[in-house]
């Protein structure tokens, strides 16, 4: 091949690097770690697998405090390992994160001061025991629907990691949903509890797929890099359809007085979320924001002795075993 | 042909390796960061080995530890390697790379190479 024009070799090379991504996202083949990358898309996937990490550490929380509480040895053994698994998705993601040359200590600070986010709806307490249930069914359920899409995402690690929190994620709304199930087939008392609970979460599970796609600035790009694959407000239908008949069947109210059948779209009409109390909760200003936090660094500046001390004992192994001092 | 950069990860940007140093000058507090781990799972016997992906352990010890742990909480695997990232020497990522070059023109390696009549069983 010829080309005439003069331009610099660094110029020349950068042409043939970015033509040459733009045909593996047009493949649809994968970007591996050390393929050249933009650099808006190593930013935006940084961004958005960092906000994803931090989520899955931050989301042990509000049914964390319910371990002890849960009423039965049967529902504890579940609810840790439902939590154990969200630690464990946390660390995949930190794990894909890291291939794009982060390092693990700087998410974690980024993650204490605020500069980079995690999902909106662990700031909302869980208040009462029918929340670990609600969690479960409505939470993890949103999860999914924007999750399922991201196992074919653009990037080779972070799509992988999808793929292992997916096979997860199936356990953790079923348990939810037969913990509500077992209360609605017990008293009014019980009953009212999760019509009061899925009251509360349903409003901020649709605020889970982020704001309106016209209030996404930045969809477009992430869709065109392939990181996305379905826009906010498409996902968000999809998880309103697959739990309207959900509801049906547990026999609870979603509380949105516009919820209706549309048979001409084949799809649910619904009613927005708040999007001011959404901004306001992104923003920090959400039931939990500060104690989400204070409590995510109590446990890290509370856990340096051990991370110091085991590293000790490593070093002192290798002295002991004649390697480098 | 090979680099120094660990396998499955991108070499560290001048950009990152400067927040690091930043934020070291400006906090005195000491940041004790554990190496970083390759994890690797048998899913059965007769399969391979595969790489999962990556977790920070102080030893090799407390790597399989963790790599058990964060991998393997539902029979995902009967067996374990881990090794150190730094420890892994990787061909450069660019699949033209001249590497893999000699393979692209050996087609003679491949059986359709080979004409063999369509009434010929077993082959
Ligand atoms: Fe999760
Ligand atoms: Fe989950």
């Amino acid at each position: 091949m010829t080309d005439t024009t003069t331009r610099t070799r660094e110029g020349v090379d950068d042409a043939g690097l970015q033509s040459q991504f733009d045909a593996t996202i047009e493949h649809g083949d994968r970007i591996e770690p050390r393929d050249w990358m933009p650099p808006g898309y190593r930013r935006t996937l940084v961004r958005q697998v960092a906000q994803h990490a931090h989520s899955e550490i931050i989301g042990m929380q509000p049914e964390g405090a319910w371990v002890g509480r849960a009423p039965s040895l049967r529902r504890k053994a579940i609810l840790l390992a439902k939590v154990q698994d969200e630690a464990g998705h946390g660390l995949y993601l930190y794990s894909a994160c890291e291939t794009l040359g982060v390092s693990r200590g700087e998410l974690t600070e980024k993650l204490l001061s605020g500069e980079q986010k995690y999902s909106s709806i662990f700031n909302y307490p869980a208040l009462s025991y029918a929340d670990v249930g609600t969690i479960g069914w409505l939470v993890d359920g949103a999860a999914i629907c924007n999750q399922v899409p991201l196992c074919r995402t653009s990037y080779g690690p972070y799509g992988r990691a999808m793929i292992r929190i997916c096979k997860e994620e199936s356990f953790h709304q079923r348990q939810g949903f037969e913990l509500l199930m077992t209360m609605m087939r017990g008293t009014d008392e019980q009953r009212a509890m999760v019509q009061e609970s899925v009251d509360r979460f349903w409003w901020p599970a649709l605020m889970m797929f982020g704001p309106p796609d016209a209030d996404s600035p930045n969809s477009a790009q992430s869709m065109a890099w392939g990181i996305k694959r379905n826009s906010n407000d498409e996902l968000r239908q999809r998880f309103v359809d697959m739990t309207v008949p959900q509801a049906e069947a547990l026999g609870v109210r979603l509380p949105d007085p516009q919820l209706r059948w549309n048979p001409e779209r084949g799809a649910h009409d619904f009613g927005q979320p708040d999007w001011a109390e959404f901004a306001q909760v992104v923003r920090g200003n959400g039931p939990c924001n500060a104690q989400r936090i204070a409590h995510r660094r109590k446990a890290h500046d509370e856990g340096a002795w051990v991370r110091e001390a085991a590293l000790a004992y490593a070093e002192r192994q290798l002295r002991a075993q004649g390697g480098p001092a | 042909m090979s680099q120094q950069s660990p396998a499955a990860r991108a070499p560290q940007t001048p950009e990152s390796r400067e927040t690091a140093q930043s934020h070291t000058a400006g906090e005195p507090r000491v940041r004790a960061e554990w190496p970083l781990y390759e994890v690797f799972v048998r899913g059965k016997r007769g399969l391979n080995h595969v790489h999962v992906g990556s977790l920070h352990a102080p030893d090799d010890e407390m790597a399989l530890r963790h790599a058990r742990d964060v991998y393997t909480r539902r029979n995902e695997g009967v067996s374990i390697w881990v090794v150190r990232s730094s420890d892994i020497a990787a061909s450069s990522p660019d699949e033209k790379d001249p590497l893999f070059a000699p393979s692209g023109d050996k087609v003679y390696r491949h059986p359709t190479f080979y004409d063999i009549p369509a009434d010929v069983p077993h082959m």
